[in-house]
């Protein structure tokens, strides 16, 4: 089939791109306009990895044709930037903060998500979030900071519009005192003097 | 890439009639979170497509002048689940709908290819069995209107020709007004989950909110298409709330019309022990929402 040259609105540009009309959204942006924070996971619309946000709404792009997309305004993690500061988005700064990173794969869904989720100007509960997020799976962080994290990227928000918001109370080793830091790192260190692989 | 011959984008539902008359070998696509995944499974492989994404006039929700609701099939579950008509007349259909996949998901799909697709196990199908939806359908000879009893004729089989495109769901007025609804989904998930079993009930109340008028039970995966308990609804019209046999009656009643299978899922006999208790939890919840008391059942 012979390709055909589309105009794409990607991160606020237009980009021409040749592609085949059978390609996915994920396929276009991922191997033509090299966007890489974009992945490839499961392919049927469950783990969320590919999302992207389309006119500021998050959709699954392996499952979604790039011609559908032709006059939409398409967001990938490239395209995230404070202007006004000159620097990353509250969201990218929280999930740094909350450790809401690991291996990094299903991350750049989590941050288009969490966007979106911010975007709403609305306060949401820890459990809304939760709901909210069902849509993007992670291996690895068990979620806890990922949610954490978009409790205070909408706390940031919502201090901007003046409406108050409280962060549930901690649950991560984040937020505990350093003092209860350092007593619980003697208490590490003190197994490993009695680690029998030592010997 | 996608295993297909051609992807063709329709200007309106006219022009996806003729290319769906034109090339034999070729199908409907709207939200494509059904389709493209049997394509790349290799069910559909080599179909050509005929996309009906973009169709302006085949989506969103609006009430007519009759008071009837008409919502467009290529409206997503996301625009059904927090548009404000749904939620003030029909919110047990947003509930339902709020329910299919995850997020992401009910951004694209569409409740015309959900009712299309002819599963049983679709989220939408039961409420909308329960509501007595009509469905529009155009075709290369016009258009034609179907009502949700006689659409399913059987797993993944329904009465739409491969020509033809639906375009809209209609609820009358009388079938939604005063009533008070609830859908109950049982999965092993809260979310990403195809429903074990489904359960719509919607409950009308008479005026001193102690008797049932009316009832509409529907459920999903419980028979090879989506189906209505007749029996039952008839055993518990006109029952006062405080009836003792109300529930048991009403899900025996239930369990009695349906046919569930052995699947993967879950077994038979469970689906069994499903219907009778999602029954008595639907109708408690929906007669809870309509302002009436049942003491007895916690």
């Amino acid at each position: 089939m012979s390709k055909k040259i589309i105009t794409l609105h990607v991160n606020g540009k237009d980009r021409e791109v040749a592609i085949d009309e059978r390609e996915s959204l994920y396929e276009t942006l991922r191997n033509e306009l090299c966007l890489t924070s974009i992945k490839k996971g499961c392919e049927v619309g469950e783990c969320g990895a590919c999302s992207v946000l389309l006119n500021g709404r998050c959709i699954d792009s392996c499952i979604y044709l790039t011609v559908w997309a032709v006059g939409k305004d398409i967001v990938t993690v490239e395209g995230l930037r404070d202007e006004e500061n000159d620097d990353i988005t509250d969201v990218q700064k929280e999930f740094i903060k909350q450790a809401a990173v690991q291996c990094g794969f299903c991350t750049p869904g989590f941050i288009l998500k969490a966007v979106e989720i911010v975007g709403h100007n609305k306060p949401y509960t820890r459990e809304e979030i939760k709901k909210l997020i069902t849509g993007n799976l992670c291996r690895c962080t068990g979620y806890m900071n990922i949610v954490t994290a978009i409790e205070h990227a909408i706390k940031h928000n919502m201090d901007k519009l003046g409406v108050p918001y409280e962060v549930a109370p901690a649950t991560t080793s984040f937020d505990i005192p350093d003092s209860e830091k350092d007593k619980m790192l003697e208490g590490v260190l003190a197994m490993q003097d009695n680690d029998v692989t030592k010997f | 890439m996608f295993d297909v011959s051609f992807i063709y984008e329709a200007k309106d539902v006219k022009d996806a009639i003729k290319k769906l008359v034109e090339n034999e070998n070729s199908e409907v696509i709207s939200g494509g979170t059904d389709v493209l995944i049997r394509v790349r499974e290799g069910k559909d492989a080599g179909m050509g497509l005929v996309s009906i994404h973009n169709i302006a006039e085949l989506k969103g929700v609006k009430k007519d002048s009759d008071g009837s609701i008409i919502i467009g099939a290529g409206t997503s579950f996301h625009d059904i689940a927090y548009n404000e008509i749904i939620k003030e007349c029909l919110p047990s259909l947003g509930e339902a709908v709020d329910t299919v996949g995850g997020p992401q998901v009910r951004e694209t799909a569409t409740i015309g290819g959900n009712i299309c697709n002819g599963a049983t196990s679709a989220d939408s199908a039961s409420t909308l069995v329960a509501l007595q939806a009509d469905i529009v359908l155009e075709g290369p000879n016009g258009e034609r209107v179907v009502n949700i009893k006689d659409f399913y004729t059987g797993p993944g089989k329904t009465v739409r020709d491969r020509c033809e495109v639906c375009k809209c769901f209609k609820i009358k007025k009388e079938n939604y007004e005063n009533y008070y609804g609830y859908y109950f989904k049982y999965g092993k998930r809260k979310s990403l989950e195809i429903a074990t079993l489904g359960c719509s009930v919607l409950v009308k109340l008479n005026a001193s909110k102690d008797a049932i008028e009316d009832v509409k039970i529907a459920y999903g995966v419980a028979a090879p298409t989506p189906s209505r308990a007749y029996k039952a609804e008839e055993f518990v019209k006109g029952k006062k709330l405080d009836d003792k046999n109300l529930l048991d009656g009403f899900a025996e009643l239930a369990l009695s019309e349906m046919k569930p299978r052995d699947s993967w899922r879950a077994s038979k006999e469970f689906r069994e022990q499903l219907i009778k208790e999602m029954a008595k939890r639907s109708l408690v919840n929906s007669i809870r929402r309509a302002g009436g008391k049942i003491e007895y059942y916690v």
